[in-house]
Formats: structure tokens, C-alpha cells, sequence
């Protein structure tokens, strides 16, 4: 599978690097030249030595994200640090370049949810923490 | 009329001036801490502090009951999600965004963020009202209506001069509604005689504008398009 990646922060540059390794091709955008660092970090090879494909741009800028290659991908990953810069880059990529499968990182339950209910695969990891603390601070009673 | 007015910047609060002056009743909701203090003092009530994209504080500030939610803030992004969220969650009749870059205009489109207004838009029209190079001006397009307003400069060869309007067989889903003649403009009767150097304003069905130039303006076809 060919899967585009935009926004390699730390979700985004680890998503990336376990998607390469397990084998599907993977290409990543981002406005910061500087963030390519984050895949090379930990790695024996560079990013692009390992086969990824990395692309510096807004994901706004339509040029940018066709460069990225999005016209041809499978996978459309939308984790930059804007709740509503994922929401509305995944919805572009869904109804401009009709890509099958959109995931986007919203940091808001409430986005979230209601994105979710709209045809956006959402995840929020807010809300897994506030679910994992809160099994942590009222374990569920024991069935009898 | 009850307007929401996301983004408390120098658009914002003009509008919502403007807006307040007519008696409307106005919510601002500025994310920044500093604008809202800044302007807290002038807008009192009409004023809130918070993120306009979070839904909770577009329902604190009533948008169930909202005619018209305007989006102005110097995010697309944001006045995207607002004007969506409006339009989608709260059924919101009447929406209005903020483009701030021209590039954006098309995403705003693609998901039905309509009207857009971009300032850098409504300048370069200006630029081509008042430098007529290409001979048509694009005044008015009104999308939902499907409906566009055009003006042409009639030009000395062209077909229509020294005609009546009665007598001018334009396309179906065209029709002349304004004839400005030596700086002063009239509406058309049917006896009108058009001249060269006129302009002509034209209400049009889309698609149209490119058959006009050939009635009014016919050697300016080139340069039009």
C-alpha cells in the first residue's frame, strides 16, 4: 500500500517508520525541513536510503501534497499538530483525490466524534487517555 | 437577526459594529487572550474569550439559535471548520468565510464553505474594473442562484451597435439590465438604441459569458479569454 503521511511529529514519524518496515511504501509531508530528523532517529539507515519518500510543504498547498504523491495513495494520514488542519487535509484528500481510507488525529473528543459520525476516520488520542485514566482511578467492579 | 462572529480581529469587530449599530444582536468570540482583553471593554457582552472550532463554546454562545455564523478569523483552517460545523451540526442557514489565502479558495469550495470572500479577490476586481484590459469585467457570480453579471464595453465593430435592445436576439438565459452611457447608467428599454463605447451590464446563466463578447464586443474575444 502507498501511504501519505502528513505531519511527521511524533505520532506521524513513528507511524511512518513502522509502516516502512513492514513493508508498504510511505511518503511524508511536512512544512519543516528539520522533522526529517525524526525519521532518521534511531534508524541504520537514512529515511530515504530505507525507501521512504519525504516532502516539504503545507498540506494545503495542493502542489505539495501532489508532489507527495497523493494521487496515488491508498492511505491518507492527517497527524500535524492542527486539530483543523487534519480535519480539513483528510476531508481534501477524501473528496479532491478520492483516497480510500483517511485517518485523522484529532486532539478534541468533541471534533472527533462528531467528524467521526461525518465519514472521517478520527482518532483521538485525548480521549483514550481520559478512558485509560479513568479504568486506572475507578477499576470496574468484579462480576459476580 | 442574531450573527456569530468568530475571530475578534479588525474585520471582526467592524462587522460586528456594523452589525450592533443596525441593532443586530452579536456574539465575537476571539481565541487570543490579549485581543479579547484589548476589545473587552468596548464589546462588553457581545465579546466571548475562547476557541470558535470547539463546539462547546459555539453552543455557549448560542449557535443553535443563530441566523448567520461569519468566520473571519486569520485561519482558513478555522474558518473552515467553523463555517462546516455551523452549516452541518447546527443547520445554520446562512454562513459566511474569511479566505485569507487566495490559494484556499478552492478547498472552501470543494467543501461547500460558500460564500468566500477573499480581500486579495475583491482588489484584483477592482484592479480589473478599473483597467478594463480585458474588456469584460466579471462583477457578480452568484453560485447558489447560478447566476453570473457581466460587464462588456460595446465595442465600434460590434454586431449590436446602432440596434434596439428589442431587436438584439441574445442566448437564452442572457439579458441586458443596465447600459452605462458618459458616466451615468439607466436600465434598458426596449427602444434603446445601443452605441459603441457603452457599457453593458448582463445577467447571465454560468457558462455564457465566453458567447458575449461576440454581440458587444467582438474583437476584444482574444484578449477575454
Amino acid at each position: 500500500m502507498f501511504v501519505l503521511i502528513v505531519g511527521a511529529g511524533r505520532l506521524g514519524s513513528s507511524i511512518a517508520k513502522s509502516a516502512l518496515a513492514s513493508g508498504h511504501q510511505v511518503s511524508v509531508l511536512d512544512l519543516d525541513p528539520l522533522s526529517h530528523e525524526r525519521l532518521d532517529a534511531g534508524q541504520s539507515k537514512s529515511w530515504e536510503d530505507s525507501g521512504g519518500q519525504f516532502t516539504v510543504g503545507t498540506a494545503l498547498e495542493t502542489e505539495a501534497l501532489i508532489q507527495a504523491g497523493i494521487e496515488r495513495a491508498d492511505v491518507f494520514i492527517a497527524s500535524t499538530a492542527g486539530d483543523n488542519t487534519n480535519l480539513v487535509i483528510a476531508q481534501i484528500a477524501q473528496k479532491r483525490f478520492n483516497v480510500e481510507k483517511a485517518i485523522v488525529r484529532v486532539m478534541d473528543p468533541a471534533r472527533a466524534e462528531w467528524y467521526g459520525q461525518q465519514g472521517l476516520q478520527t482518532i483521538c488520542p485525548t480521549k483514550i487517555a481520559i478512558e485509560m485514566f479513568e479504568r486506572t482511578l475507578a477499576p470496574a467492579p468484579v462480576e459476580a | 437577526m442574531y450573527a456569530i462572529i468568530a475571530g475578534a480581529g479588525k474585520v471582526g469587530r467592524n462587522l460586528a459594529r456594523e452589525l450592533i449599530s443596525k441593532e443586530h444582536e452579536v456574539t465575537l468570540i476571539e481565541s487570543s487572550r490579549v485581543t479579547y482583553l484589548a476589545n473587552e471593554d468596548e464589546f462588553e457582552h457581545n465579546l466571548q474569550y475562547g476557541d470558535a472550532t470547539e463546539l462547546w463554546v459555539l453552543e455557549r454562545a448560542g449557535i443553535q439559535r443563530a441566523d448567520l455564523v461569519i468566520a473571519v478569523t486569520g485561519d482558513d483552517e478555522d474558518n473552515i471548520l467553523v463555517c462546516q460545523v455551523a452549516k452541518e451540526k447546527y443547520l445554520c442557514d446562512r454562513i459566511i468565510a474569511r479566505v485569507n489565502n487566495p490559494r484556499n479558495h478552492d478547498h472552501f469550495k470543494l467543501l461547500g464553505i460558500q460564500p468566500a470572500v477573499s480581500a486579495t479577490d475583491l482588489i484584483l476586481r477592482l484592479i480589473e474594473h478599473e483597467v478594463p484590459r480585458y474588456g469584460l469585467v466579471h462583477l457578480l457570480a452568484l453560485e447558489e442562484e447560478r447566476l453570473e453579471i457581466i460587464e462588456l464595453e460595446v465595442t465600434p465593430d460590434a454586431p449590436t451597435v446602432g440596434e434596439k435592445v428589442v431587436d438584439i436576439q441574445l442566448p437564452e438565459g442572457s439579458l441586458i439590465i443596465s447600459v452605462l452611457r458618459g458616466g451615468a447608467g439607466f436600465v434598458p428599454k426596449a427602444d434603446t438604441v445601443i452605441e459603441a463605447g457603452d457599457e453593458v451590464l448582463l445577467v447571465l446563466d454560468p457558462g455564457l459569458e465566453e458567447s458575449m463578447t461576440a454581440y458587444f464586443a467582438p474583437n476584444g474575444h482574444a484578449a477575454a479569454f
